[in-house]
């Protein structure tokens, strides 16, 4: 019995944990732009960590019920009402067959996880449901929702109960001002010492061109070059290389100016230099992100990435434990 | 060539084997990236050649990014030595060179190029020397092009043409990117052709349009029936300049599932090219019309 869609949102998509193995081919892994919060909202509802949910952006869907079910909604604090009654954020409730789920004013973040009882049973397209609308593949016909689709559900998980919660401790969102750290490396050399300080003492605010390909920054100072002669086949500009690989987290400054840090769906690489990497413990915390958000990038070393890529699997695995 | 190692995060490697394009340059990449496979290295999860560097993803939780960087160093001495020799499959791509859906488009965009009197193919002739736009599409559809990379977005492949430096033509892209570009456009920015997967934005030339698909989600297309993706990293190919009824005819024998594209196995070696260029692409054509 399926999930009936009243109204879609801005930019609600059925993601998963993505489609990693076709990178080289173009496409990307895609999937949840915060993995944590969809892992918690399945684990609220007892799904598989990875099962198919919805990503609601700044605005959420409007959603009609035919079964029995429970939902939970983590990540941005995008309060759901039921029936119009509110509900807590990232703690699983019960809906009867015939409610009706709405949302309210988003209060903070910028992206909510609906995770849903079952999980949405989509068909996948290269072993996952998430929606790549560029390359039309996986969520609803290769798109985002629409009114009028119908969610199909998998089967109830065996012994789920409502009523957990994610402690306030776990639940991750960025701070004020957000700060992203980032491992300099790719094409760091290209700019001058100067513009290497300066990337990293600048403020700089989320543009408005920020969805799941990737997001801008504008507001700090535009990076100088180190003068060379460019090589055959980069282009004349000197932010141009060769077209190369772009990795996921890589920040990307085109002709300087405004940083682009590419995400779950980027574009697979291109004719740009990138300065370094956003660090993988913070990917996460990109999509909580709104625009003309004060951002800082903090410059840090390959044993501090991996520090707080530990730090993050443990509080992961201090939600499952609270919630097992 | 020494190639240049640098860490994309904590998850990823970046080799630049050269900065500048060259075929020995990216079959360096492909023989390391073929390497690298092979070797079967615990926690890669992604192999992306490109045209003159590769990228490997891994998972640092099962290797640390020393570790991985160490294997992908004593690969490098390895694919060094192996022969720069591709048993690989030309195919004959035709292109319906000044169509009317790539030009309605420009024209829409005028502002954002170098020459708003001219058409991108007349500007790309200009530039590159040529009398005419006649001449032009002779020197892109004369000799065969390879493949040395998939990617930007779903299946587009960059081509890279199979002739000396001093014959390669080189294209600035745009002033600045369009945000429309017609599915299945023939583009030209750099010095790599392309062809554009799926309609969207671009900042290449646009010079005309073919009317075989090449991505298809769906896997109805005839041939793409066992992989949504046509291309890889390694393929040769070969323009073949139609007029608007070839098209047309094309385009109804996709529909109808009966297109097939022509395509040989050929084996290429970097040795012989080098040698003699026009010679071993002669070949490659002879391969391609006997088969």
């Amino acid at each position: 019995m399926p999930v009936n869609v009243i109204s879609a949102g801005i930019a609600t998509t059925i993601q998963d944990l993505g489609r990693p193995g076709y990178y080289h081919l173009g496409i990307p892994m895609g999937g949840a732009m915060d993995r944590l919060a969809l892992r918690a909202a399945n684990m609220l509802v007892g799904n598989d960590e990875g099962a198919a949910a919805l990503e609601a952006v700044f605005v959420g869907p409007e959603l009609e019920f035919t079964e029995d079910a429970i939902v939970a909604v983590t990540g941005a604090e995008l309060p759901p009402k039921l029936d119009g009654q509110i509900q807590p954020t990232w703690t699983g409730f019960e809906v009867k067959a015939g409610q009706t789920l709405s949302f309210d004013f988003l209060k903070n973040g910028a992206r909510a996880y609906i995770a849903i009882s079952g999980g949405i049973d989509t068909p996948p397209a290269l072993g996952s449901r998430s929606t790549y609308a560029i390359g039309a593949l996986g969520g609803v016909e290769g798109r985002g929702l629409q009114p009028g689709d119908a969610l199909p559900l998998g089967a109830q998980p065996v012994g789920a109960s409502a009523g957990k919660s994610v402690p306030d401790e776990m639940r991750r969102m960025p701070g004020k001002p957000a700060e992203l750290r980032v491992l300099p490396g790719l094409y760091w050399h290209r700019i001058t010492e100067a513009a290497q300080k300066g990337f990293f003492e600048d403020t700089w605010k989320v543009a408005n061109e920020a969805d799941r390909m990737g997001y801008r920054f504008q507001g700090g100072r535009v990076l100088e070059f180190v003068e060379r002669e460019q090589p055959f086949g980069a282009g004349a500009d000197p932010s141009n290389i060769t077209d190369a690989c772009y990795p996921y987290g890589s920040v990307q400054v085109p002709s300087g100016t405004e940083p682009i840090v590419l995400h779950r769906d980027a574009v697979s690489g291109g004719g740009y230099f990138m300065i370094g990497t956003v660090i993988s413990a913070d990917m996460d915390l990109i999509g909580q992100l709104q625009p003309h958000t004060p951002t800082r990038f903090i410059k840090v070393d390959m044993d501090t990435a991996l520090a707080a890529r530990r730090e993050r699997a443990e509080t992961l695995d201090a939600i499952r434990q609270t919630l097992a | 060539m020494s190639c240049r190692y640098t860490f994309g995060g904590d998850e990823h490697i970046f080799v630049e084997v050269d900065e500048a394009m060259s075929l020995e340059a990216f079959f360096t990449s492909l023989s390391m990236t073929n390497a690298v496979r092979e070797a079967k290295i615990k926690g890669v999860t992604e192999i992306c050649p490109a045209n003159a560097s590769f990228q490997i993803k891994f998972n640092p939780d099962e290797i640390h990014p020393d570790d991985m960087m160490a294997e992908l160093k004593r690969l490098e001495a390895t694919a060094e030595s192996a022969e720069a020799k591709l048993d690989t499959r030309i195919v004959e791509i035709p292109v319906y060179y000044q169509d009317p859906w790539t030009h309605e488009t420009l024209m829409r965009f005028r502002e954002r190029h170098q020459d708003p009197n001219a058409s991108d193919i007349e500007y790309a002739a200009r530039i590159n020397g040529y009398d005419s736009v006649e001449d032009f599409i002779k020197a892109h559809s004369g000799a065969p092009w390879f493949v040395s990379m998939v990617g930007f977005v779903s299946g587009l492949p960059f081509l890279y043409q199979m002739v000396d430096r001093q014959r390669q033509i080189q294209v600035p892209k745009y002033l600045r990117p369009r945000t429309d570009t017609p599915k299945l456009t023939v583009g030209y920015g750099g010095s790599f052709s392309c062809i554009y997967s799926v309609r969207g934005a671009g900042g290449y030339q646009m010079f005309g349009i073919t009317p075989m698909p090449i991505f298809d989600p769906q896997q109805q297309v005839s041939y793409l029936k066992d992989f949504m993706v046509f291309f890889k990293p390694g393929d040769i190919v070969k323009w073949k300049p139609i007029s608007r009824e070839e098209y047309d005819a094309d385009v109804a024998a996709v529909e109808a599932g009966t297109f097939m594209p022509r395509m040989a196995e050929v084996t290429f070696s970097l040795d012989d090219f080098n040698a003699d260029i026009d010679g071993t692409n002669a070949k490659l054509m002879e391969a391609l019309n006997a088969g």
